[in-house]
């Protein structure tokens, strides 16, 4: 008897640390970050600073991995989103459309520190969706004949001249949604969704936190944006902070 | 000589009823300000809005509804969100009917260039290559010319290049353009100031046909 629930014990325990066991309750950050290491690459989701996995970042920062390759659209503010982890010099090299407001990223541009790729948004965005889709790569008219073309293959389709670029690869993806259950289903809110369910799809492994983690059957399965079957690990995040860029009111 | 303002109250009198517009960061945002009354224009907003409000009053401020700008705004009756790839996919497959976009060079072939000087500012493009590459309709608002006096309308782009032979329509401080085969063709001009003045502010290939009118709002 003894032994048979040692096996057991053993058994569920070897379960309940993969990724494809259907357990993917995390307790927080920390653990859900588990796994990560020096040299990756991850997805990150947001647009500027709004829907960006808050506490997945300040784990990352905590846990002090280093030489990562970060592919998101933007590189947060100095002292906010992954401005923290360009502080801390944990970022190799960046992939991003648009990273004109932080300094320190700037900084280390100019300076060397850091390598940077710059992407059109548009062809970002389908790189991600590409990975998560099963295409391995994609035709758009975005970049041609500028630096962004420089490399790829260049192919004309009814008279007009179109650049391939290739789905991406990371080892990660970290979103934030709003709402998500413990199976993995997720809904985004208003403008944080971006490229949140693109990423989604196209981590080997996906991690989601949420801000409100619901029991199966509580999320409407008509107004559900991520299946379940592309999330991996998910948590209720903490003390969203929620930092608004360009506070504007009329 | 225009303000920003007129500059974007005169590209607003491009609109038309039913029009899908997608305005840049700058002088094109103020464009939503003047849009006639008696039509009605949805704005695209490519982080993943159509049908962009205006900025929210203090106590509506959401800080997970912002536009391509990072700014606060609202939606309106008939808004809706989505993801980037389905936005991009509204830019590229030419479903927005006018964008309008700054520049930091234009030439006379309607070749763009607003996203970067080497070795002083990087800061990407984000999404203004998708617009340039798809939209069969692109206004450009800027200023005629820089700091120090030079033209930003060129025979040849000194930047590097954001997208080729897109933008159909120049409304600077200055005038209002077509870029035509022909070059930068002299539409409209501005209060106070003369072809002569146009021309010593224009490097490019410059068409001045007849009488210009002046810039009406």
């Amino acid at each position: 008897m003894y032994i048979l629930s040692e096996n057991f014990f053993l058994i569920w325990e070897s379960l309940t640390s993969q990724d494809d066991c259907m357990n993917k309750v995390v307790k927080n950050a920390n653990e859900a970050i588990k796994g990560i290491s020096d040299g990756m690459t991850l997805m990150l989701g947001g647009f500027g600073l709004c829907g960006i996995p808050e506490n997945s970042i300040n784990a990352l920062v905590k846990s002090g991995v280093k030489n990562l390759t970060c592919i998101s659209n933007n590189a947060g503010v100095d002292d906010f989103g992954i401005g923290l982890m360009l502080q801390g010099k944990q970022v190799k090299k960046m992939i991003s459309s648009y990273v004109g407001e932080n300094a320190e990223f700037e900084r280390q541009l100019l300076s060397g520190e850091l390598e940077v790729e710059l992407l059109p948004q548009g062809t970002l965005a389908e790189r991600c969706r590409a990975a998560g889709a099963g295409i391995p790569a994609f035709f758009t008219p975005a970049g041609y004949g500028t630096e962004v073309a420089e490399g790829k293959e260049v192919r004309e389709f009814n008279g007009k001249q179109y650049i391939m670029e290739k789905a991406f690869e990371s080892d990660y993806a970290i979103v934030k949604a709003w709402k998500g259950d413990t199976d993995g289903n997720l809904i985004f809110k208003a403008t944080a969704r971006n490229f949140n369910p693109l990423m989604a799809m196209a981590g080997k492994i996906t991690i989601a936190e949420v801000e409100e983690l619901v029991q199966p059957g509580e999320l409407d399965p008509n107004f559900i944006h991520t299946p379940s079957i592309f999330v991996n690990r998910i948590f209720q995040g903490i003390d969203y902070e929620k930092r608004i860029e360009q506070r504007t009111i009329r | 000589m225009l303000t920003k303002e007129q500059i974007a109250q005169r590209i607003a009198k491009e609109l038309k009823d039913g029009y899908y517009v997608n305005l840049g960061i700058g002088i094109p945002t103020l464009v939503a300000n003047f849009v006639p009354i008696d039509i009605d224009v949805t704005l695209q907003s490519e982080n993943g809005l159509l049908g962009m409000g205006p900025f929210p009053t203090e106590e509506e401020i959401e800080a997970d509804l912002i536009n391509a700008g990072k700014q606060t705004v609202t939606t309106l009756p008939g808004s809706v969100f989505f993801d980037s790839a389905t936005s991009f996919a509204m830019i590229r497959s030419g479903r927005v009917d006018l964008t309008v976009l700054g520049a930091m060079e234009v030439n006379d072939k309607g070749d763009i260039a607003n996203w970067k000087i080497p070795g002083k500012m990087v800061k990407g493009m984000g999404g203004a290559m998708d617009l340039v590459a798809s939209a069969q309709n692109i206004i450009v608002a800027m200023q005629h010319t820089n700091r120090a006096g030079e033209s930003k309308l060129l025979k040849e782009l000194s930047l590097p290049v954001t997208g080729l032979g897109c933008v159909k329509k120049v409304v600077t401080n200055l005038c209002v353009m077509d870029i035509t085969a022909r070059g930068f063709e002299l539409k409209e001009l501005a209060v106070g100031v003369s072809v002569a003045d146009v021309q010593a502010a224009t490097e490019g290939r410059l068409i001045v046909e007849g009488d210009i009118p002046e810039i009406s709002f």
